[in-house]
C-alpha cells in the first residue's frame, strides 16, 4: 500500500518527476517555483538524472531542447516572467515535436508583478505563447496530489504524441502542503522508443537523424504545419479530461480550473445549502479544451459562470463553446488576489436570479 | 571526376577523397567562404577518428544554418545564439557521445554571449567552434560584434565608429580566462598551411575528449566573407592577412593541460 506523505506542491511534482524516470532537469530560480529546482538539485543526480541550474530561463529551455532531442525524459520549471522568456524555444520544441515536460507555477502579472498566485497566463499557455501555429498539451492540477499525478500523465502524453506538455499550476498549489500518494509507476513499462528520430549518434544502419524547424520552401513549411494540426485534432478528440460536480440537475454551472475550482466547489456547496441548483465543471486539460462537454451542458442549463484569477481569459473559450446558447458570466480577481467563496456565493445569487428572470420572461 | 574516363587514374594511389561523412548535397556557401573549408574539415576529422556514430553536432542560425544537410551525422539545429546550451543538453543526456557546437560571431558573441560564457564556465565536455568573419552574412551584411573599426557594413554605412558602435568584441581571450576552458585556440583557413593547422587543432580537440579530457575545447576560426565584404575570395583572404589577423592574432591562447 503506497504511503501518504505531507508535501508541498512543488516538491510533490519534483518527486513525481524522478519517479517518472526523469533523466534531465534544467532550470533557473524564480519564486514561487524554486522548491522544485531545489528538490531536484538535492535528489535527481543520486537517482539517475542530470541537473543543471542554468544561467537563465532562455538557456534552460534550450538545454531542454537539446536533451529532449536525444529522446529521454527531460523537463524544466519556472514561473510567469521566466515562462515568457522561454517562449521562443518552446515554439521550436513544438515544431520539432520534442517530447518534454514544462511547468509554469503562475504568479500575478503583468510585468514583474507579484509572487502571489494567479491564472493570468492562460492565454499564453493554451493559445501557443510563442510564434507560429502550435499547441501544448496543458494540464491544470487543483491539488498537491494532482501536481504529482499529472507529471506521470504528462510524460506519457508527451512521449505518445511527441509534443511538449505544460503543467499550468499557480503559486498557491506550488506552496501549499497536502497529503500525497505516489502511484506504483515503473518508467521502464511506459517509455517509448524514440531512436527512430532522436539524435543519439548515427549508426551505419541508418541515415542521419536531424532535428530542425527550418523549412524555407513555403509548401514544405505548410506540410509541417498540416501535420502538427492533424496531431492537435487527434489530441482534441482523445485527451480531454474534466471533473464534473453536481452538474446533472444544475441550472447554473460554474466553470473553473486549478485553484479557483476548489473555491468554486466550496461556493457550489454553499449555494446548494441555499437551495440553488448549482454545479461545477472543471477542465483538467486546458488544451485540449472540453468544448464538447460545455456545448452539451449549454443545452441543459440556464447560465454559466466562469471563475478565474485573471481579467477573464478562459471565459473566452467557454463562450466559444457555448456559442451564445446561454449567458456566460465572469467573476475574477487579479494581481494575486484569491477570490473567496462568499464573494462567489453573492455573485451566484445575483446571476441565478437574473438568469431565472430571463428564462421566465 | 564522375563520368570522365581516366583509365590511368586507376593505377594511382588515392591520396585524397571526399569524406564518407559528408553527404552528396552540394554546399550552398558562397565561393571562397571559409565555412566550406570548416564543414569539410570537421567531417574529415570525424571520419579519420572513426567517431561518426558517436558524434552529434549543433548547427547555428546564420550562414551555417544548413550544415546538417552536408554532414552525415546526427545533428540538431539550435535557436539563434543557443547552440552551446543545446549542446550542453545533449552532452549531459548522452555523456559518451562527442558533441560540438558551431556558431558565427553574431550567434556566439552577440545574442548568445551569456550561453557562450556560461557553457565554458561550467566546463562542459564539448567542442565549441566559433567562425569569426566580422559580419552578419546571412541577413545581408550588418555590423557584427567583431566588426573592425572603419568597416563598412549595411548598418555602418560610413564605417564602424567606436564612440557610436562600441569596440570589436575580442571574446576568445575572455573565454580563455575561464577555468572551464581546457583548450582555446585561434586559427584560420586562408592558406593550405593554415587549413592543416586548423585540422590538427580540431583533431586534438576531439582526441582530448576521446581520451577522457574534461572541459570545453574552444576553437575560433578567423574567417572571411567575400560576399559581405564585397571582395573576391583572394582579396578577402589578403584582407584577412593584412588587416584582420593584426586585431585577432592566430595561435594557441590556452594550450591543452599537461
Amino acid at each position: 500500500m503506497p504511503e501518504k506523505q505531507l508535501m508541498k506542491g512543488n516538491e510533490a511534482l519534483a518527486e513525481a518527476a524522478i519517479r517518472a524516470g526523469l533523466k534531465g532537469y534544467f532550470g533557473y530560480p524564480i519564486t514561487p517555483q524554486s522548491e522544485l529546482l531545489e528538490y531536484l538539485s538535492r535528489h535527481l543526480i543520486d537517482r539517475g538524472g542530470e541537473f543543471i541550474q542554468a544561467e537563465s530561463e532562455v538557456a534552460a529551455i534550450n538545454m531542454v531542447y537539446g536533451a529532449a532531442g536525444c529522446g529521454k525524459r527531460v523537463m524544466t520549471s519556472t514561473s510567469s516572467p521566466g515562462y515568457s522568456l522561454m517562449q521562443e524555444a518552446i515554439s521550436y520544441i513544438a515544431c520539432g515535436e520534442l517530447p518534454c515536460l514544462l511547468v509554469n507555477v503562475v504568479r500575478g502579472g503583468p510585468g514583474l508583478g507579484t509572487i502571489q498566485p494567479s491564472q493570468g497566463d492562460y492565454f499564453q499557455a493554451v493559445k501557443g505563447g510563442g510564434h507560429g501555429d502550435y499547441r501544448l498539451i496543458v494540464l491544470a492540477p487543483n491539488s498537491v496530489q494532482e501536481m504529482a499525478d499529472f507529471v506521470f500523465k504528462g510524460f506519457d502524453l508527451a512521449d505518445q504524441y511527441r509534443n511538449p506538455v505544460l503543467i499550468l499550476a499557480d503559486g498557491a498549489l506550488g506552496q501549499m502542503m497536502e497529503p500525497v500518494t505516489f502511484p506504483d509507476y515503473n518508467p521502464e513499462d511506459n517509455l517509448v522508443d524514440h531512436s527512430d528520430w532522436a539524435t543519439q549518434g548515427k549508426p551505419a544502419s541508418r541515415g542521419p537523424n536531424v532535428i530542425t524547424t527550418l523549412h524555407l520552401e513555403a509548401d514544405k513549411m505548410e506540410a509541417v504545419n498540416l501535420k502538427l494540426q492533424e496531431k492537435y485534432r487527434t489530441i482534441m478528440a482523445n485527451e480531454v479530461m474534466i471533473e464534473s460536480i453536481q452538474t446533472e440537475d444544475a441550472d447554473l454551472v460554474l466553470v473553473a480550473y486549478g485553484l479557483t475550482s476548489r473555491i468554486a466547489h466550496k461556493a457550489v456547496e454553499l449555494a446548494r445549502n441555499d437551495g440553488l441548483k448549482v454545479g461545477l465543471l472543471r477542465p483538467k486539460t486546458l488544451f485540449p479544451f472540453p468544448s464538447q462537454h460545455l456545448a452539451v451542458l449549454a443545452d441543459q442549463v440556464t447560465s454559466m459562470m466562469v471563475v478565474e484569477m485573471s481579467a477573464g481569459q478562459m471565459v473566452e473559450d467557454v463562450r466559444l463553446a457555448v456559442n451564445g446558447k446561454v449567458p456566460v458570466y465572469f467573476q475574477g480577481r487579479m494581481g494575486g488576489v484569491i477570490p473567496q467563496p462568499d464573494e462567489l456565493l453573492k455573485r451566484i445569487h445575483q446571476v441565478y436570479s437574473s438568469s431565472s428572470t430571463q428564462v421566465n420572461s | 571526376m564522375e563520368g570522365v574516363q581516366c583509365d590511368y587514374l586507376s593505377e594511382l594511389d588515392v591520396v585524397w577523397d571526399r569524406s564518407e561523412t559528408l553527404t552528396e548535397k552540394p554546399f550552398h556557401y558562397c565561393p571562397g567562404c571559409g565555412h566550406s573549408v570548416m564543414n569539410r574539415l570537421l567531417m574529415e576529422v570525424v571520419q579519420e577518428l572513426g567517431i561518426q556514430d558517436k558524434t552529434i553536432g549543433v548547427a547555428p542560425v546564420g550562414c551555417a544554418v544548413f550544415m546538417y544537410h552536408y554532414m552525415d551525422i546526427d545533428m540538431q539545429e539550435a535557436a539563434h545564439g543557443r547552440a552551446s546550451a543545446v549542446a550542453t543538453g545533449i552532452k549531459r543526456i548522452l555523456p559518451d557521445r562527442f558533441v560540438f557546437s558551431y556558431q558565427g560571431d553574431g550567434d556566439l558573441a552577440a545574442i548568445g554571449t551569456a550561453e557562450t560564457i556560461h557553457t565554458v564556465n561550467r566546463g562542459e565536455n564539448i567542442i565549441m567552434l566559433f567562425i569569426n568573419n566580422g559580419i552578419y552574412g546571412m541577413t545581408g551584411g550588418q555590423m557584427a560584434p567583431t566588426t573592425l573599426k572603419g568597416s563598412i557594413t549595411s548598418t555602418t554605412s560610413s564605417g564602424r565608429e567606436y564612440d557610436r558602435h562600441g569596440y570589436p568584441l575580442d571574446i576568445t581571450p575572455l573565454i580563455s580566462q575561464l577555468p572551464g576552458a581546457s583548450y582555446v585556440t585561434r586559427q584560420s583557413v586562408d592558406t593550405a598551411k593554415a587549413v592543416r593547422k586548423t585540422k590538427k587543432a580540431l583533431t586534438k580537440a576531439f582526441q582530448f575528449h576521446m581520451n577522457g579530457g574534461e572541459g570545453v575545447c574552444f576553437l575560433e576560426i578567423v574567417s572571411n566573407c567575400p560576399s559581405g565584404w564585397k571582395m573576391t575570395p583572394i582579396e578577402s583572404n589578403e584582407w584577412l592577412q593584412d588587416h584582420v589577423f593584426n586585431h585577432y592574432p592566430l595561435g594557441d591562447i590556452k594550450p591543452f593541460p599537461k
